[in-house]
């Protein structure tokens, strides 16, 4: 077994996503299957509330890495192109909406929590349309 | 996070979460279970016997692709011994469904099955959205719902198939319990978890997903590179399963096992018996098989296009008079299609082709001894 251990990069400013949509997810993002972005290695200050930050380890001279809660903070104000209301609820995505990391169900990657790496691949699949 | 190995097997790395179980998998592994599953369903209900002609209704969707897709391989693993159709209904909606169906094409293609179109237009001489275009946005899924079931049964009788497969899934019916107490629909909540109906037919229809949760399909679907369209309804999509979809899913969030339970209350349901006779005496013929109820003479066949009716008149040619009338929305008011049964059409009106039994169904038609295939 070879867990990877991601290269603790903190001076690259930005990450590399694939972004990819499916199930209609698509059209709220300009009507296109896959994106390429990048965005901040690290949640820009001031970073957006959460809630259940212990304010020891949030110091403001280390700033979080950007995981996934923050990438769909990041898409929302960044390539969301209609209807936010089809894509969040709360702080997150919507029930009803599958989240896979490098292929894998994020429920077993840590959901939000799960800190981006570069070249990671994000795939958003709504369940919500008629079959 | 070191990756975690596969809860069945111990051996890949796991890549989803189970939402019936919580265990986490690997790929190998999620097809294996979920296919088996389907297997069991199908065998502990005795959905189908070695030279059944089956129809799977596709709509080009996540649910019937996969559907599809199972079946054929189950058919193929199992030798079930079955012949398979896709069959697909075309309401004529521009946008929607013309996309969905060139998906069924490259299915019918992708998975070597026979394929059946049946048009709205062809049928009833209206696509929706010429019909829209008529009534607007308001009544427009009485309409469409109405038409295709029948248009199904007629597809199905046309391919001589007595037995259509839907990919209704584990939510759907949920949804669908839910929404049916909500309306006290007491009827409806004891059928609408049957694994097998039969409609205002007397053609059969199943559902192999009654235990598939959607997030599973949709995976499968993900995994195994499945070619499907989905987009929302143009016309007004059912706002009330809508909101019972969105109480669904906030559950399933908080406790995953919320579908298959909600399923289970809806099994497990008492009625008191006074409660069923009322219910009853308003719709006597939910709680019959058609074929009983043919017998019986609580059904009958409609006076006009043969299609099996309780009334004088089937409800897709009572729909159909008032568009053909200009007067559409009157064919949805109880009271005023009773004046509408009476008379019967001008001459020169479009009707409905003349329903015809599926040769294997046509002996099933005339009475039969009580208690055969009683729902």
């Amino acid at each position: 077994m070879t867990p990877p251990t991601p290269p603790e990069n903190t001076s690259s400013k930005t990450l590399n996503l694939k972004l990819e949509f499916g199930g209609g997810m698509e059209l709220l993002f300009s009507n296109k299957r896959s994106h390429r972005v990048s965005i901040p290695a690290h949640v820009p200050a001031p970073p957006p509330p959460t809630a259940s930050a212990s304010p020891a380890t949030d110091r403001p001279d280390t700033p979080r890495p950007s995981d996934v809660n923050y990438l769909i903070h990041w898409m929302k104000e960044n390539i969301l192109t209609e209807r936010v209301e089809l894509f969040m609820e709360g702080d997150t995505v919507r029930p009803g909406i599958l989240v896979m990391i490098n292929d894998v169900d994020w429920e077993l990657e840590g959901e939000g929590e799960y800190v981006l790496k570069d070249g990671d691949e994000v795939v958003f699949i709504s369940t919500l349309h008629g079959g | 996070m070191p990756p975690k190995l596969c809860a069945l097997c111990s051996k890949e790395r796991a890549i989803l979460r189970r939402p019936k179980t919580g265990q986490q998998i690997c790929k190998d592994c999620f097809f294996y279970v979920f296919e088996t599953e389907v297997h069991n369903t199908i065998t502990e209900a005795k959905l189908f016997k070695p030279g059944d002609r089956v129809a799977i209704g596709a709509s080009g969707g996540k649910d019937s692709t996969v559907l599809a897709y199972v079946m054929k391989t189950l058919n193929d693993r199992y030798k079930y011994g079955l012949e398979l159709f896709l069959l697909s209904i075309d309401e004529g909606i521009t946008g929607y469904r013309d996309d969905s169906l060139e998906t069924v094409k490259r299915n019918q293609q992708q998975y070597n099955l026979p394929l059946k179109i049946l048009s709205y237009h062809e049928l009833y001489g209206w696509t929706m959205d010429r019909i829209v275009e008529k009534i607007g946005r308001k009544n427009n899924c009485t309409f469409c719902g109405v038409f295709r079931r029948q248009a199904l049964d007629r597809g199905a009788a046309s391919l001589n198939v007595d037995h259509i497969v839907t990919g209704h899934n584990a939510d759907d019916i949920a949804e669908t319990v839910l929404m049916n107490i909500m309306r006290g629909d007491i009827a409806r909540l004891g059928r609408c978890t049957l694994i097998c109906t039969q409609g205002e037919d007397t053609i059969r229809r199943s559902k192999p997903f009654k235990y598939a949760y959607e997030k599973e399909i949709v995976m499968y679907a993900y995994f195994k590179k499945l070619d499907y369209f989905s987009t929302e309804c143009i016309y007004s999509p059912d706002a009330y399963r809508g909101h019972a979809r969105m109480f669904l899913k906030d559950l399933e969030a908080a406790r995953p096992s919320a579908i298959i339970d909600i399923i289970h209350s809806g099994e497990a349901f008492e009625v008191k018996e006074e409660v069923k006779q009322a219910a009853k005496a308003q719709r006597k013929t939910l709680f019959l098989s058609r074929p009983t109820a043919l017998a019986k003479g609580i059904l009958e066949r409609c006076k006009r296009c043969g299609y099996i009716s309780s009334n004088d008149l089937c409800k897709a040619c009572v729909l159909l008079e008032g568009l053909e009338r200009g007067m559409p929305n009157m064919s949805i008011k109880e009271k005023e299609r009773s004046r509408l049964e009476v008379g019967y059409g001008p001459s020169d009106m479009r009707t409905i082709p003349k329903f015809e039994l599926p040769p294997v169904l046509a002996d099933a038609a005339s009475p039969q001894p009580k208690g055969l295939r009683e729902n």
